[in-house]
C-alpha cells in the first residue's frame, strides 16, 4: 500500500478517533476527497518541476503517533530561544507537551488547536477562520483532512502580545518513520501585534516527514512577525504551507532561515485584501551535503496602494540544490502597487545548483515592480585580500557569506534570534568567529 | 629579512617574473619603479601569497624561512603586509569589524586570546587619529564606495593596525591629494623602525620625497634591470625609461 492509499484508508478511523465537530468534519471530508483526487504533486506540475517528492514518499511512515513521549527540558534546551521570556507551545511527535509549554488565556489565547476545535467558546473563530486561507491544493488538503493538533493563537483587538511565542515540533524517532501534520491557526485582530518563532526539530536519525499548514490572519493595522528556523537533521523533510491573509494597513513579515533538513519546501502565500498593506518575505538559505530547499512564494496583490518586499539569499555548497520560484500577481484593481523581489545566490561548489524563476502576472498598469536574481561565486580577489590581512581562507569565506546574507538578518527585530541565527551560521560554516557586523 | 632568489612566476602559463633577485634587510626602505606591465604588482602579490600565481623557479625567504608553500594568511601572521594597488570592496563588512577579525585571527594563530574590546577600541582610535580618518568612516563597508584616495589611506590604516615587519606599498601614492600624501607618508614614517622594512612601488618621485628610499630598483620585463640609490629615482623622473630599455635591449 503506498502512502496515499494508506492515508485515505485511515481517514475514517481518524475521524472516529477525534471529536466530530460538525463544521470541521465537513471541511475535513471535503479535503480528503480533494487529496484522493489529486494525490501527491509530481514533477509534471510546473510548481514542482525542480522538487521531487518521490524518494521521501517511498518511506513507510506511521501516520499517527502511537505513544506519548516525554522529553527533558535540559536535553532540548538548545532548540529554544531560551535567553528571553516567551510563551511556548511545544509538541512531541505531534502530541502537545504541557510539561515543556507555557500557554496563556490571559487577554490573549496562546494554546492548542485541539482545544480550539473542540471547545464551544472557540467555535466562532474556527468557523470564521479555519481553512479560510489555506489553498485547495493537494498537500494543504491532506493536512486539512487530518487537522487535529497544532498552535492556536488569537490576539484580540488592540493587544500587543507581551512576549514572543515559540512553537516547536519535536520528533523523537520512536517510530521508525513518522509523518507529522501540524495545523496552526493565528488570528491577529485589529491594531494588534504578535511575534512568533517556529521550529521543527528531529531528535533522531529516523525519517520524519512534516506536512505543516499555518494560516495567519492579520486584520486591520495588525503587525505579525514570523520567524521560521529550519535547521533539521539529515533525515527530516518539511513541507511548509503558510497562508497569510492581510487586511487594510497590516504588516506581515516572514523570515525563513533554511539551513538544514533533507528536503524542504516552503509554500508561502500572501493574499492582500485591503489597501496600504505591506508584505515582507525574507529568507536566508545555507545548504551543504545533498540538501534541497525550494522556496515557492506567492504574493497576490488584490487592492490598490500596497507593497510587497521579497529578499531571499542563498548559499549552496557540496551537492546541495535550491529552488526559488517567486510569483507575484497584481490584479487590475491593484493600482499603485509596489512589488519588489530579489533572489541572490552564491554557489560555493561546482556540484551545487540553483533554479531561480520570477513569475510576474501584472494586470494593472500603474505599478512599480522590480525583480532580479543573481547567481555568482565567491569573489576570489576579496578572499585573497582578506587572507593577506591574516584572515584564513575558511574564515574569509564565512565572513563573505555572512556579509552576503546580512541584509536579511538586519531586519530581524528580536536580537536574540539574530544571535541564534549567527551561531547557527558560524556552526554551519565550521568557523568560530563573531559575526557582529 | 626578505631574500628573493632567481624568482620566476607565471599565471596561466604566461611567464611574468623572469628571475628576480632582491634582498631587503631590517630598517631599510626599497623603492621599485618601472614601466606599466613590467611585473611590479605581480611581484608584490607573489610575495604576499596570491595562489593564482605559480612560482616556477627560485625561492622567497622571509626571516630565514622559505615561504612559497605558506598560505597568504600565514605570511600575514609572520608579518608580511601588502597595501593593494586596487583595494577590494567587501560589501557588508565594516572597516572596524574587518580589522577586529584580522587582528584576532592573527592572535589566534599565535595562540593568543582575542584582544579585549577596550584595547581594540583604543588601538582603532589611536591609529585612525594617526591617519586622520573620521570615526564615521570606520563603520562603513570596507572600501565600498570609497574614493580612490580614501581606499589608499585605509590601506595604511590597516597597516598601522597590524604593524607588519615587511610592508609592501603598491602605488599607495596614486589617487592621493597633496595633503593626503603627506598624512599617509607621515603615517608610514611613524611606523618605521630599525626592525621593520618597507618596499614602495611607485611611478613618482614625490612619494619618495617623504619616504626616502635606501635603494631604488627598476623592474622591467620581469627582471630587476637596474639598482641604485635614491638619486636613481630623480634620474628616472627626468629621463623616463627609454634609456634603460635601450641598455637592456643592447
Ligand atoms: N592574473 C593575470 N592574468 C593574466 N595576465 C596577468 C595577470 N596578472 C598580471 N598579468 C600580466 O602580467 C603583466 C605584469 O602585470 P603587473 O600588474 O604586475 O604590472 P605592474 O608592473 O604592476 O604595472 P602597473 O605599473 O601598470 O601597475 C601584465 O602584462 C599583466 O597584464
Ligand atoms: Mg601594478
Amino acid at each position: 500500500m503506498d502512502l496515499k492509499e494508506k492515508l485515505v484508508s485511515s481517514f475514517l478511523a481518524f475521524e472516529n478517533s477525534v471529536d466530530i465537530d460538525s463544521y470541521v468534519h465537513d471541511v475535513r471530508s471535503e479535503a480528503i476527497k480533494v487529496f484522493e483526487e489529486k494525490g501527491f504533486p509530481s514533477k509534471k506540475e510546473e510548481a514542482w518541476k525542480y522538487t521531487s517528492l518521490n524518494k521521501i514518499l517511498k518511506v513507510d511512515y506511521s501516520v499517527f503517533p502511537k505513544q506519548e513521549n516525554a522529553l527533558d527540558y535540559k536535553d532540548v534546551k538548545q532548540y529554544f530561544i531560551h535567553d528571553i521570556d516567551t510563551y511556548k507551545i511545544i509538541f512531541i511527535d505531534g502530541k502537545y507537551s504541557s510539561h515543556l509549554s507555557e500557554t496563556t488565556h490571559d487577554g490573549i489565547d496562546v494554546c492548542l488547536m485541539s482545544a480550539a476545535l473542540n471547545k464551544p467558546k472557540y467555535r466562532l473563530v474556527i468557523e470564521n477562520y479555519f481553512n479560510k486561507a489555506a489553498s485547495k491544493e493537494s498537500l494543504a488538503s491532506l493536512n486539512t483532512a487530518f487537522a487535529s493538533e497544532g498552535a492556536y493563537i488569537h490576539i484580540p483587538k488592540n493587544k500587543i502580545a507581551d512576549k514572543p511565542i515559540q512553537v516547536i515540533h519535536f520528533s523523537t524517532g520512536n517510530e521508525s518513520a513518522s509523518l507529522l501534520q501540524p495545523r496552526n491557526l493565528i488570528v491577529v485582530e485589529e491594531n494588534s501585534h504578535v511575534q512568533i518563532i517556529e521550529r521543527h526539530q528531529s531528535l533522531t536519525n529516523n525519517a520524519v516527514l512534516t506536512n505543516s499548514v499555518t494560516e495567519i490572519f492579520a486584520r486591520k493595522r495588525a503587525i505579525v512577525d514570523y520567524y521560521k528556523i529550519q535547521n533539521d537533521t539529515a533525515n527530516a523533510s518539511l513541507i511548509d504551507n503558510t497562508f497569510i491573509k492581510q487586511q487594510r494597513e497590516s504588516i506581515a513579515s516572514v523570515h525563513t532561515f533554511a539551513f538544514g533538513g533533507k528536503l524542504t519546501r516552503n509554500n508561502l502565500n500572501y493574499y492582500q485584501e485591503g489597501e496600504r498593506i505591506d508584505s515582507i518575505l525574507k529568507g536566508v538559505t545555507i545548504l551543504g551535503d545533498k540538501q534541497h530547499v525550494d522556496h515557492n512564494t506567492l504574493v497576490h496583490h488584490i487592492e490598490p496602494n500596497c507593497e510587497s518586499h521579497q529578499d531571499y539569499k542563498g548559499i549552496f555548497g557540496d551537492q546541495s540544490t535550491g529552488v526559488f520560484n517567486g510569483k507575484i500577481i497584481v490584479e487590475k484593481e491593484a493600482q499603485k502597487t509596489n512589488a519588489f523581489q530579489s533572489n541572490n545566490n552564491i554557489l560555493v561548489s561546482d556540484k551545487a545548483s540553483i533554479n531561480t524563476k520570477p513569475q510576474l502576472e501584472i494586470f494593472a498598469d500603474d505599478v512599480k515592480c522590480s525583480h532580479g536574481c543573481t547567481i555568482g561565486q565567491l569573489d576570489e580577489s576579496a578572499l585573497f585580500y582578506m587572507q593577506s590581512r591574516g584572515i584564513p581562507k575558511k574564515e574569509a569565506k564565512a565572513l563573505l557569506m555572512y556579509a552576503f546574507s546580512n541584509n536579511v538578518l538586519s531586519s530581524v527585530k528580536i536580537p536574540e534570534i539574530k544571535q541564534r541565527i549567527n551561531k547557527i551560521i558560524a556552526n554551519k560554516l565550521g568557523v568560530d568567529i563573531g559575526f557582529d557586523l | 629579512m626578505l631574500k628573493i632568489d632567481n624568482l620566476h612566476a607565471s599565471v596561466e602559463d604566461k611567464s611574468i617574473l623572469k628571475g628576480i633577485n632582491l634582498e631587503v634587510k631590517p630598517g631599510e626602505v626599497h623603492a621599485i619603479m618601472g614601466p606599466n606591465g613590467s611585473g611590479k604588482s605581480t611581484l608584490a602579490s607573489v610575495i604576499a601569497g596570491k595562489e593564482e600565481y605559480e612560482v616556477t623557479k627560485g625561492n622567497i625567504e622571509f626571516e630565514g624561512e622559505d615561504i612559497e608553500e605558506l598560505a597568504a594568511e600565514e605570511r600575514a601572521h609572520k608579518g608580511v603586509f601588502l597595501s593593494f594597488q586596487y583595494p577590494v570592496e567587501i560589501p557588508g563588512v565594516s572597516v572596524t569589524n574587518f580589522m577586529k577579525t584580522a587582528i584576532n585571527e592573527s592572535r589566534k594563530a599565535k595562540g593568543l586570546e582575542d584582544m579585549p574590546a577596550k584595547d581594540m577600541l583604543k588601538l582603532i582610535r589611536e591609529k585612525s587619529e594617526l591617519l586622520e580618518i573620521d570615526r564615521k568612516f570606520l563603520s562603513r563597508s570596507l572600501n565600498e564606495g570609497f574614493s580612490g584616495g580614501e581606499k589608499k589611506r585605509n590601506e595604511i590604516f590597516q597597516m598601522a593596525m597590524l604593524e607588519p615587519k615587511l610592508a609592501i606599498l603598491d602605488e599607495t601614492d596614486s589617487g592621493l591629494d597633496i595633503d593626503a600624501l603627506r598624512i599617509v607618508a607621515n603615517g608610514v614614517n611613524k611606523l618605521k623602525s630599525n626592525d621593520n622594512a618597507v618596499v614602495v612601488i611607485t611611478h613618482y618621485q614625490r612619494l619618495l620625497d617623504y619616504i626616502v628610499p635606501d635603494f631604488v630598483h627598476v623592474l622591467y620585463n620581469g627582471r630587476i634591470v637596474k639598482s641604485g640609490g635614491k638619486e636613481l629615482a630623480h634620474e628616472l623622473e627626468e629621463k623616463g625609461y627609454d634609456w634603460i630599455k635601450e641598455e637592456v635591449n643592447a
